[in-house]
């Protein structure tokens, strides 16, 4: 065990390894790993993120599902109301336009016996005046008796 | 199993010695042909195995890991590019558990700890007569491969990680506050030879201990390989080499471990007061 020059060759290499090392080998593969290291972390936050972003849309979707049955029970529910309404406002117009077909002819009924009555007065009038005239033919003067007559056939 | 010319403290002799060059006494340059002419070459000499192994293994270490960094795929890691980041984020694991300041430096040099000793530790399992026997016939007489069992290249780290506190303690506390860590713990200024004389001691002992911790285990590791091709029968050795090796496998991972655990706790020390 000599000491010599190969000492201080020695640390001369050393420091000349630890160089090389220092400028070329050390910093790229520390910062590649640390690199990795963090692609590895934003991947893991990305798969977690997007779990959440699913979740979310899983609740939405229920959400909107229920909604949607929501909004059709209601539509289901006045389309209902409204055929309801629509039957019972037919039957009040059907019933009204019966009873205005009912009062109408009742009218003409009406009309139809008054003018029937009319007709039947003015001809027993008539025959009441020609039997009358025919009774009276001998004794009553038509002229001045005219009066008269006109007026009881009036009454009958 | 030793040569045939080898007495096993020969051979033991040859197998623990680095291929030194430097100037012998007579004047001339040249590589040392034992131990005692090593020693004498004094320090202006140099080991040119332990220089040529880390050098080779610490270019491997920059090329492999440069290679993956440049063709970092976040998406699609190949095989080695996830083996490669089990071992930067096991390094950046023990340094954000430890270490928590903020230091560019700490992550690459901790990795280049790790790897660079583990890389040097395990030429550890190369066979002990395999690079003598390639350069058998050439004028290269030894060849250790494994670079942490010379002391130089253990204490050559130690130093640097040693200065790095020292700098790194000035820079965080300012040259007043790195001092008086010495001189006002833990006892309190009433007794400041006493804090002087216990924090230098430890101070100091920091860096040889990360020194001779990791050559003393690989140096003995290495010592029974050779003990054990030296000294029983060639056709018997993997009885116990087999075991060693596979022992020896969790040492070169836990020296290297080690040197980079206390290296950086020692670094979160200079960066934070007591």
């Amino acid at each position: 065990m000599n000491i010599n020059v190969t000492l201080i060759g020695q640390m001369i290499m050393f420091f000349m390894f630890v160089f090389f090392c220092m400028k070329y080998v050390w910093p790229p593969i520390v910062g590649a790993l640390a690199e990795r290291e963090q692609k590895i972390a934003e991947g893991l936050a990305a798969g977690e993120k997007g779990r959440h972003d699913l979740e979310l849309a899983e609740q939405r979707a229920t959400e909107l599902l229920r909604e949607g049955k929501e909004k059709a029970q209601e539509f289901i529910a006045n389309a209902e109301k409204r055929a309801t309404e629509l039957v019972e406002e037919s039957k009040l117009n059907a019933k009204a336009e019966g009873d205005r077909m009912i009062a109408a002819a009742r009218v003409q009924i009406e009309q139809e016996r008054n003018q029937a009555r009319e007709a039947l007065r003015e001809q027993v009038a008539a025959l009441a005046i020609t039997g009358a005239e025919q009774i009276l033919a001998r004794e009553v003067d038509v002229n001045a008796h005219h009066e008269l007559l006109q007026r009881l056939s009036a009454e009958i | 199993m030793a040569g045939e010319s080898q007495s096993p403290s020969e051979y033991i002799g040859h197998h623990i010695q680095n291929l030194t060059f430097g100037r012998t006494h007579d004047g001339h340059w040249g590589f040392a042909h034992d131990a005692r002419e090593a020693t004498e070459m004094g320090f202006m000499s140099i080991n040119v195995d332990t220089m040529l192994w880390s050098l080779v293994l610490g270019v491997l270490f920059i090329w492999l890991f440069g290679k993956v960094a440049r063709n970092f795929s976040v998406d699609k890691p190949s095989r080695l590019q996830s083996f490669i980041e089990v071992i930067v984020e096991f390094v950046n694991g023990a340094i954000k558990d430890t270490f928590h300041g903020k230091n560019a430096l700490i992550g690459p040099l901790a990795l280049t700890i790790f790897v660079w000793i583990f890389l040097m530790n395990l030429m550890d399992l190369v066979p002990v007569d395999l690079p003598g026997a390639i350069l058998q016939g050439t004028d290269i007489h030894f060849m250790k491969i494994v670079p942490t069992t010379d002391v130089n290249a253990t204490l050559g780290m130690a130093i640097t990680v040693f200065l790095l506190m020292i700098y790194y303690g000035i820079k965080v506390k300012g040259i007043g506050g790195f001092l008086a860590e010495f001189a006002f713990h833990p006892f309190g200024k009433w007794l400041l030879p006493v804090n002087l004389a216990l924090e230098l001691v430890s101070f100091f002992a920091k860096p040889l201990s990360l020194a001779l911790r990791l050559y003393g285990n690989l140096f003995a590791g290495e010592l029974i390989f050779v003990l054990i091709a030296a000294l029983i029968p060639i056709y018997m050795q993997w009885v116990l080499s087999l075991p060693w090796a596979i022992f020896h496998i969790l040492v070169i991972i836990l020296q290297a471990y080690i040197f980079m655990m206390l290296t950086i706790v020692y670094l979160s020390q200079a960066h934070e007061s007591h």
